[in-house]
């Protein structure tokens, strides 16, 4: 069944080009080396980024994870040999590190994970997953086999021949880990004077062992028993020390374990940040930003978001979806040598071909441009290329500060929303980029909505908004936004005024508060009633009056900067907005695939004998589609016979309605043929299979039809 | 009544009389009790019995004038509403099973023909049932109830019945109760001769007719009849679904094949008759393989930058796919998996992949440790770079857990480029998120209608007789690297299995017996030597031997006759 196909050796030289698959397409294969370089550099930007959010959202934890390590094992250390100490010492030290469900993103959590201790505990990791340990002894072999080679490769400049002594040839068991660990210590002990430097100065003596175990859910428990209960025997000789991995939750250790063996662990728990705060720092570090020049629609990535939050929760899968929108922009886009740093693209603006140019002038928001221009500049506009890249320079500058001030507002508008009773515009700025994106969402009734919320604030959280908003504003490099903060402190500061008035009726009222302890019930309604009515009567306080500007300022500030990235002009360029073509590669629904062939084949075979409405199909379909629709009306157990001579029936009906009733008694071999064909294709499916239950009878698979 | 009895070919059927009163009670009994009787104790009162024989034999003579009917409705027959393909709700998809009449699969079969290049609308007695299959999906719920509604109208038919508990029931609770009680008439119906076969798929159900046939009576509030039916589904479906589960027994007619004087056909006439039949929409099959063979650049693309490539969609994807290979992969490395084949396993992916492409010798103790060694490999040396393709990625033998673990490992190796198809309705289960994650994979739907034609050919189909060519050459391959006197011995064996091939209790032959022959034909002189020879032949799978109750060891050849007949035939041919 396996075929291996070698091209000749000479032939093979020559090398396959990526670059050569980027735009094999005829039309548009403008520019394909340069937009493959921009996405390539671009991709790897974005890699780079992403890691290095990673590892800052990991600090803390592996800072925690190395502090609990240093400490579980410092008895062994100082060779302690109290009493006590030596009945603690029967416990082996475990971490428990919750993870979380997205199991995807945990194996780049342990990769950083081991080189961090690997840096400042110890040499001796072994990571061990559970589907290479099926029982305790493969278990063990692997254990070996990884502390093994670690030493190797700590030492290997030391000693040559320790290499040779292959690790299928030591009995795996535990003493001879110890006599291996004891062997290992005493060596660098003897050989700490000359090495110090290297090895010593990053790891103590005897560093503990580590052992991680990547998925604990998944491991037998009769594999995990039996390792714990033969390492605490062990444990005064040999430091070992247990990292587990949990998706679900730490009371998974006392499920799979029994109260007897989990007593021999010291448990300390570590939690992971949750995928959901990885998530929003990358959309923030990525998308909200205008370091990249990539940018999603509304559309996309609402797909991505959903996809991780109903399907996965992996931080990894989105990024992957994210690559592939580069991808594709990039692919699909033949303008999108543009997509880069404003200054690289100012310049590629001035090489454009002729081609290009007219690429340009088709793109729909283009066209909304020129139409709202004068004419003679429109003439010019679709004549003229030198022009038109004056142009286009200038719109992508525009397009640059758009996208600058867009995530001010944005972040600003955010500290307003974020703070409202139920959230009517989203909770995360996820949300409200989204909706930012969709329309112009001052239109919005959710808008309206957390416009009157935000009319209801109190003064000390408006202050505390405002004086974020003054951050985030100071904190932008550009000058855009030095009225904004000037109007804003403005704000803050007639606040602090109104403050100073408010303390000062303050002691009025309290003194009215004093006048009214005297009185009866009776009186106390009566100036209640007296004070409300004089509320209601009374204008606007000073405050409401202030709170009301504030509010339209920040609506005016919306409507200016948080217009729809699709009413921009350019905007194809940066934006990438096919969602149907991330839908499809990512999250694909193979079952309707099949369900919409097998139903109405005319979807995809374009015959307009197989037209047909609504639920059923013509009897012209392909064989296949026919004995699936005739077979879905039947219960569990198909009669083959039955179903030949209904699927005959079909057939001969289409053939020529003169088949006459001697040549029916005998079912045609041809359709006979076609008959098990269609069947057999069936069975390939998986709708059905054969039974034993009757002679001459399948089994259906799924469920229902029609 | 005795007719049924006559036959008597029914296993447990009994009949029995039962007085009226039973009757009555038996009919109004709580309908889920009342299947449970239905399958435990085959019992049937004899007059709904003779009450539906009735109706069969009305069903005829209403037949032409259906049909004539149907004839007439064509023209106005409306086609306007296209349906959307894609946008398939799952609630379609993955509906509920509802218990079904054995002849609901002849009634569509002769509505289809009769109704050339047109479409149907579905016939309203299976209307109720398909509005509360679907009751997640309100949009669809409503187009069905539209049909339903304008059917009823349109046809100027209402819903009543000659016999009346038996619409109310339907009505009420439509219905395991009563499909089980006229599957059960089916199934029961051994008095359909062979000469009535022909009927069965033209005579529509019993229940449709006598609803059509009362075509001028009170006209009942229809809709609102229709929206109760659509409630007591809903709150029924759950019921519904378990009583079609809980039964052991299922009810379908008892044809069978033999009874059609059908020879089942082998691989090779099976492929020969279906040469004759030309490729129904050749032009617009090859229309969308040039849709899919536009996208292997993209593919290549995608490959490189880390991704793997899955393909899914009716159709047979493997001339895709050899597309792909010949125009695309020539001037590179690149391993060729046949997943349908039926002995394929990962092992001997992984062989080809050490032994053919890292040209290293060798063996190794797990598949895991090959793995290892290949996954070390592919790191060290970067310039390596593998192409791999999979046909059906889902068979048989690759779809377990284990398999699908290593080929994961392997393809998320960045030099090592997988492009897979898949076929089966629950591929995608194979995969946790552990190994999709692996795969990394983009999906690409490509449907191309073209018939499965190598996939299916190793597939042990019921329909197809197997041929045991494979059995044959392999016999000949073995035989013939053997002595003369070896295959004499073989040939002994073979003709006294023949001329016992009749005998159902043949044990084999007996050593002792076989020895005697084997010296009078001066093949050997010991029975060490002859016991050498068997040793041979059983490592080849050619001869299994067993013990008798006796303890007396017989031989077999595990071929079947016709095989074995061929083969003597050909050994005669040759020497």
């Amino acid at each position: 069944g396996c075929f291996v196909f070698k091209p000749s050796p000479k032939k093979r030289r020559v090398s396959q080009k990526t670059v050569n698959h980027f735009g094999e397409r005829k039309d548009d294969s403008e520019d394909t080396e340069l937009r493959y370089v921009t996405c390539q550099s671009l991709w790897n930007e974005v890699k780079l980024e992403t890691e290095q959010i990673q590892e800052d959202l990991n600090k803390q934890l592996f800072d925690n994870l190395v502090s609990f390590l240093r400490r579980s094992h410092s008895e062994f250390q100082e060779k302690t040999t109290e009493w006590t100490c030596q009945m603690k010492s029967r416990e082996i030290p475990t971490a428990a590190l919750v993870l979380g469900v997205n199991v995807t993103d945990h194996d780049l959590t342990f990769r950083s994970l081991s080189e961090v201790l690997q840096n400042n505990i110890t040499p001796y990791i072994a990571l061990l997953e559970a589907k290479d340990c099926p029982g305790i002894k493969n278990l063990m072999q692997k254990l070996m086999g990884q502390l093994m080679n670690c030493y190797i490769d700590v030492d290997s400049l030391e000693d040559e021949d320790y290499v040779q002594v292959s690790q299928n040839r030591i009995r795996c068991s535990m003493s001879s880990l110890i006599n291996w660990y004891e062997s290992v210590t005493k060596k660098t002990d003897c050989e700490t004077p000359r090495k110090k430097r290297t090895t010593s100065s990053r790891h103590w003596q005897s560093p503990p062992v580590v052992v991680i175990f990547k998925d604990m859910e998944s491991f037998t428990t009769k594999v995990l028993q039996d390792f714990i209960v033969i390492s605490s025997q062990h444990i005064r000789e040999f430091p070992l020390v247990l990292i587990f991995g949990i998706a679900t939750s730490p009371m998974i250790i006392h499920s799979l374990l029994p109260h007897s063996v989990s007593s021999l662990l010291c448990i300390e728990l570590f939690q992971s940040l949750s995928s959901k705060e990885h998530l929003s720092t990358i959309i923030d570090k990525l998308l909200l930003t205008a370091r990249f020049p990539f940018k999603l629609g509304e559309k996309v990535l609402q797909v991505l978001i959903n996809i991780f939050l109903y399907h996965d929760f992996s931080v990894q899968n989105f990024i992957k979806g994210f690559q592939l929108c580069i991808v594709e922009h990039f692919y699909s886009q033949p303008l999108s040598i543009l997509c880069c740093q404003l200054v690289d693209a100012k310049k590629r603006v001035n090489s454009l071909s002729h081609n290009q140019c007219e690429n340009i002038r088709r793109l729909p928001s283009f066209r909304r441009y020129v139409e709202s221009q004068a004419s003679d500049k429109q003439i010019a506009l679709l004549t003229a290329d030198s022009y038109l890249k004056e142009i286009i320079q200038k719109l992508l500058e525009d397009l640059h500060v758009y996208h600058e001030n867009y995530v001010l507002v944005l972040r600003c508008l955010h500290v307003f929303t974020s703070s409202l009773p139920k959230y009517p515009l989203g909770k995360q700025i996820r949300e409200l980029h989204c909706a930012c994106l969709e329309n112009q969402v001052w239109e919005t009734e959710e808008y309206e909505s957390s416009l009157q919320l935000a009319r209801m604030l109190n003064k000390p959280d408006l202050v505390t908004m405002l004086q974020q908003c003054v951050e985030i504003f100071v904190s932008s490099s550009g000058k855009e936004f030095d009225m904004t903060v000037e109007k804003l402190k403005e704000f803050l500061t007639q606040f602090q005024k109104l403050e100073d008035a408010f303390q000062e009726r303050d002691v009025s009222v309290s003194s009215q508060k004093e006048l009214q302890k005297k009185t009866d019930l009776y009186h106390l309604q009566k100036t209640l009633l007296e004070l409300k009515e004089s509320r209601r009567s009374k204008k606007l306080t000073k405050f409401e009056m202030l709170r009301f500007e504030v509010v339209d300022y920040i609506d005016s500030l919306v409507r200016n900067y948080l217009v729809p990235a699709d009413h921009k002009t350019l905007h194809e360029i940066v934006y990438f907005n096919t969602a149907s073509v991330l839908r499809e590669h990512l999250n694909a629904a193979p079952r309707i695939a099949l369900h919409t062939a097998l139903n109405n084949p005319y979807w995809y075979l374009k015959n307009q004998a197989l037209k047909s409405d609504g639920g059923s199909i013509s009897n012209k379909a392909p064989d296949i589609c026919i004995v699936y629709k005739l077979h879905l009306e039947c219960g569990r157990l198909i009669n083959l016979v039955d179903w030949l001579e209904a699927f005959s029936t079909v057939v001969m009906a289409v053939e020529g309605p003169n088949a006459d009733a001697a040549s029916s008694d005998q079912v045609d071999d041809v359709i006979h043929a076609r008959f098990i064909r269609a069947v057999s294709e069936l069975e390939l499916l998986g709708f059905i299979k054969p039974s034993k239950q009757k002679t001459d009878h399948v089994a259906r698979l799924t469920w229902g039809g029609c | 009544m005795s007719q049924p009895e006559g036959k008597g070919g029914g296993g447990g059927l009994r009949v029995k009389f039962v007085p009226d009163e039973e009757v009555l009670k038996h009919i109004a009994d709580d309908p889920g009790i009342k299947v449970r009787k239905d399958k435990t104790q085959p019992t049937v009162s004899v007059k709904t019995f003779v009450k539906k024989l009735e109706n069969i034999s009305d069903d005829e003579a209403q037949e032409i004038l259906e049909e004539n009917k149907y004839v007439a409705a064509l023209g106005i027959c409306a086609q306007d509403s296209m349906g959307n393909g894609s946008s398939v709700s799952g609630g379609e998809v993955y509906s509920f099973q509802t218990p079904k009449r054995s002849s609901k699969m002849a009634e569509l079969a002769s509505e289809l023909a009769q109704t050339p290049g047109q479409s149907v609308a579905p016939d309203h007695s299976e209307c109720p049932e398909k509005t509360a299959k679907t009751p997640q999906s309100s949009s669809n719920y409503m187009f069905l109830m539209h049909v339903f509604s304008s059917l009823l109208q349109s046809k100027k038919k209402e819903f009543v019945s000659t016999t009346p508990y038996r619409l109310r029931k339907r009505l009420a609770a439509p219905d395991p109760y009563l499909e089980s009680e006229s599957e059960y008439s089916a199934s029961c119906s051994e008095e359909e001769d062979e000469e009535d076969q022909k009927e069965v798929s033209t005579v529509l159900s019993g229940r449709k007719t006598p609803a059509k046939t009362m075509t001028a009576s009170t006209p009942p509030p229809r809709n609102t009849l229709a929206k109760k039916n659509k409630e007591n589904k809903m709150s029924n479906l759950v019921e519904e679904y378990f009583e079609a589960h809980s039964s052991s027994k299922v009810l379908t007619s008892d044809r069978t094949l033999q009874k059609l004087r059908k020879r089942r056909l082998d691989q090779q006439t099976l492929h020969d008759l279906l040469k004759k039949a030309p490729l129904a929409y050749a032009a617009e099959i090859k229309e969308l393989n040039q849709q899919h063979e536009s996208l292997f650049s993209k593919w290549m693309l995608q490959l490189h930058l880390g991704f793997n490539i899955v393909l899914y969609g009716l159709g047979s994807k493997r001339d895709l796919l050899e597309k792909f290979r010949t125009s695309v992969l020539q001037d590179s490395v690149h391993l060729v998996v046949n997943g349908y084949f039926p002995s394929i396993t990962v092992r001997s992916i992984l062989n080809s992949i050490t032994e053919e492409v890292l040209d290293h010798i060798g063996t190794f103790r797990s598949p895991l440790d090959q793995l290892e060694f290949i996954i070390k490999r592919f790191k060290e040396d970067s310039s390596l770079e593998l192409y791999v393709l999979i046909h059906n990625l889902d068979s048989q033998m690759l779809r377990g857990e284990r398999s699908q673990q290593i080929l994961a490992q392997l393809s998320s190796l960045p030099s090592i480029y997988l492009i897979a198809s898949i076929d089966h309705i629950n591929a995608p289960l194979m995969w946790d998120q552990a190994k999709l994650s692996l795969y990394n994979w983009l999906w690409y739907e490509t449907t191309t209608f073209s018939p499965y034609v190598e996939e299916t050919s190793y597939e042990n189909s019921l329909l197809v007789q197997q041929s045991g060519s494979l059995a044959l050459s392999s016999l000949t391959h073995v035989l013939r690297s053997l002595t003369l006197n070896a295959r004499g011995i073989f040939r002994l064996l073979a003709q006294y299995q023949l001329e016992n091939k009749d005998n159902t209790s043949y044990p084999g032959l007996s050593f002792q017996d076989f020895y005697q022959q084997c010296r009078e034909a001066f093949l050997v002189n010991s029975d060490l030597t002859l016991r050498a020879q068997l040793t041979e032949f059983r490592d080849h799978k050619l001869i299994r031997t067993k013990r008798g109750a006796d303890g007396v060891e017989y031989l077999l050849i595990p071929v079947d006759d016709s095989t074995l007949t061929d083969f003597l035939e050909k050994e005669d041919e040759d020497v």
